[in-house]
């Protein structure tokens, strides 16, 4: 295991890297993958991405844990101005206005956070106040600054989560444990990272969502690289498209009993064993190499 | 009573429509006049928010009652500020459900379900 | 149209699995795959004779008109999204842009109009008497909640009259899958036996409740971790949740799905367990149906 220490960084070694580990189908990885990097690196963050379904701490068991609550603006009127003319609740896209004879309903959760509404207001009677949207928790786990969210039960967009997440980001190695799927989180996710690791199951659903992976990641013009989890004997549909499409294999991590049953107890490999702690390691060098074999932004 | 069920079809012996906000009908019926006649809900495709935006057309179209299976919270706030009545309904056809409710054999909505929040 | 909901909360816990073998099981009629993010149920389902594609749009986005647009800025100042790309004409990024209108309310010279944006695909496959409804959704969109009750609302269109369809659901808590719990009888929960599985499965189990859908649990190669596999037992038992059963890891699973067959042919293990489970889970169908 190569001995990099920041003082031997020389010109060619990125200080700032920010890797997305993301797979598309839910299960494959991610996680086990992001918190297994971040623990073999010197230092580096871990964020949890995955708003709706935050798993990195049930790992990494930050401790001196620090909550900043996140706000978000939305509307609020002053009854006695409103005359009921209905030019807000016209115009807002998202029907979260309401107007009932003259009363104002409005309905935050649906509420976007656009802005129109109190810009349309002709009484003036529409003020932008903040409101929790979630909470950003920040903590340590060995070397690792450990970020994660969780949005309020009932809110409709946890984008801007994501992006008070980010804000968080330190200088050096970041690795953003993504959110499943290709929807808008996952694109928010990628959006700041400057590269990807796709996490690939040897299975045909795991295959059908690497294309989909893949093709998202591409179509956002992020550098990536494919590294296949839980291979065993046999073929592999997801070696088989990674290779008919050009797409860089960084390693392969065999399906293990040992792997499996220290991840099902929320334990991080890379820290119990040896073994795993010289695989991961030399996973963390590769997506290194691979990601300065980009031009950086 | 101006009396709005979510209707499926425009046939006064069909089911409910279980959903309220995306119905693609309203059967609005009076029952002063005992005349019906059936709206479009043009809330019906709206990407989010669909049951406030019908709940406010209703209004807009004076009912004073409205029978359903279901409705959400959020339309459920709009009605209630226009102290709009809201019944359980039957698994019955929408003709059965308003006769049921002239004879005063329908309850209360009590369980209004946390919005879908679909939209993004 | 009744319907039994296939839920996990964790994504990969073998969810698609079992919805597919149920519905070979219960050589049912009518059945779809909830999940538009990712969805995998077609490619276990076999062929089929017709296919019917329809777009699916979700929310207009704002459009920029270059001959009228002075690069004034005044857009770019209101937008909360990022959406406005600066420029000697400026441009709307169709991803970041939420359709809120702010841009086109504020812009002096009434450059910028909403065009409908396709999201998805909407897609109906038919044969014989089946019917099988599915959408994919198009990068970066978040309209999926939408998406999800189109696809249920395609089956129920569409179906004959079935006795109940069998809905694959997608995984995680958000709209989605509240979309698909919307009007159905039970959801049955497959977990696997992680902590992270567990976690999840506790949180999809409030929202199904929130929504006053009945639920069953299952547990997926529970042998990877018997105890964590008895502690999920224990939960349901504890909350009054009825525990269907078990299947065992099988490797024969991975590599019969990887041709595309269905469990419900196969004599193993894991087939064996899902069978039986099978049949508790319409007994207990039958029950929620009778209340």
């Amino acid at each position: 295991m190569p001995n990099w220490t920041p003082s031997m960084q020389d010109s060619t070694m990125p200080a700032d890297l920010t890797i997305a580990v993301l797979s598309g189908k839910g299960g494959t990885g991610k996680t086990l993958v992001s918190v297994n990097l971040a623990a073999v690196a010197d230092k580096a963050t871990y964020i949890d991405c995955d708003v709706e379904e935050p798993n990195g701490h049930l790992f990494l068991k930050p401790s001196s844990v620090f909550e900043q609550v996140i706000t978000v603006g939305k509307p609020e009127v002053d009854q006695k101005l409103c005359d009921g003319c209905r030019i807000c609740s016209k115009a807002c896209a998202f029907n979260a206005l309401a107007v009932i004879g003259k009363q104002l309903l409005i309905f935050e959760e649906i509420c976007h956070s656009c802005g129109l509404c109190m810009s349309l207001c002709p009484q003036h009677a529409l003020i932008e106040v903040q409101k929790p949207l979630g909470v950003v928790r920040k903590g340590n786990s060995g070397s690792i600054t450990f970020l994660s969210a969780e949005m309020r039960i009932g809110e409709s967009s946890a984008v801007p989560l994501i992006k008070a997440l980010m804000r968080e980001k330190q200088t050096g190695l970041t690795i953003l444990d993504s959110p499943p799927g290709s929807g808008c989180l996952v694109t928010e996710t990628v959006s700041h990272a400057d590269f990807c690791l796709l996490v690939a199951e040897p299975t045909l659903f795991g295959s059908h969502n690497l294309v989909m992976v893949h093709e998202l990641v591409m179509l956002l013009g992020k550098p990536c690289a494919v590294l296949l989890n839980k291979t065993e004997e046999g073929k592999n549909p997801s070696e088989a498209y990674a290779k008919t499409h050009g797409l860089r294999i960084l390693g392969s991590l065999p399906y293990d009993q040992q792997l499996a049953h220290l991840t099902s107890e929320g334990l991080v490999a890379s820290r119990e064993s040896e073994r795993y702690h010289s695989y991961f390691s030399t996973l963390l060098q590769e997506v290194k190499d691979a990601s300065d074999s980009y031009p950086q932004r | 009573m101006i009396v709005a069920v979510p209707a499926e079809e425009q046939k006064l012996d069909s089911p409910l429509c279980v959903s309220f906000g995306r119905a693609p009908y309203y059967c609005i019926f009076d029952t002063e006049t005992q005349k019906n006649s059936f709206i479009a809900n043009t809330a019906a495709q709206s990407p989010g928010g669909a049951g406030i935006q019908a709940a406010e057309d209703l209004v807009d179209a004076n009912i004073t009652t409205l029978i359903t299976f279901r409705l959400g919270e959020n339309a459920a706030k709009v009605l209630r500020a226009a102290d709009v009545t809201l019944l359980k309904a039957l698994n019955l056809s929408i003709a059965d459900n308003i006769s049921a409710l002239q004879e005063n054999k329908l309850a209360q909505l009590d369980a209004v379900h946390a919005g879908f929040h679909h939209a993004r | 149209m009744h319907q039994i909901l296939i839920l996990s909360g964790k994504g990969g816990t073998g969810k698609t699995t079992v919805a597919s073998t149920f519905i070979a099981l219960s050589h049912a009629k009518a059945y779809a795959d909830c999940d538009v993010d990712a969805p995998n149920l077609h490619l276990v389902m076999g062929s089929f004779e017709t296919e019917k594609k329809s777009d699916y749009f979700g929310l207009p986005k704002a459009e920029i008109d270059g001959t009228l647009c002075t690069a004034c800025n005044r857009c770019y100042e209101v937008c909360r999204f990022d959406a406005v790309i600066p420029g000697p004409t400026y441009q709307i990024d169709p991803i970041a842009c939420e359709g809120c209108t702010y841009c086109l309310h504020i812009c002096p010279e009434e450059a910028i109009h909403t065009r409908p944006v396709k999201v998805g695909d909407l897609r109906l496959y038919e044969r014989d008497d089946e019917c099988f409804s599915t959408a994919t959704l198009t990068m970066g969109s978040g309209t999926t909640g939408k998406l999800v009750s189109e696809v249920k609302k395609q089956l129920r269109d569409n179906s004959p009259e079935t006795e109940v369809a069998i809905l694959d659901g997608s995984p995680g808590i958000g709209c989605p899958v509240i979309a698909s719990l919307s009007g159905v009888d039970l959801a049955l929960m497959v977990a696997e036996p992680s902590v992270s599985a567990f976690a999840d499965l506790k949180r999809v189990i409030t929202s199904a409740r929130q929504l006053q859908v009945p639920v069953a649990v299952v547990v997926n190669k529970y042998d990877m971790n018997p105890t964590i596999s008895g502690e999920i037992e224990v939960f349901c038992f504890k909350e009054g949740i009825p525990f269907l059963g078990k299947i065992p890891y099988d490797k024969q699973v991975i590599a019969s799905l990887n041709k595309g067959e269905n469990l419900a042919y196969l004599n193993t293990p894991a087939s064996h367990a899902i069978k039986q489970i099978y049949e508790k889970t319409l007994q207990v169908w039958k029950e929620q149906v009778r209340q």
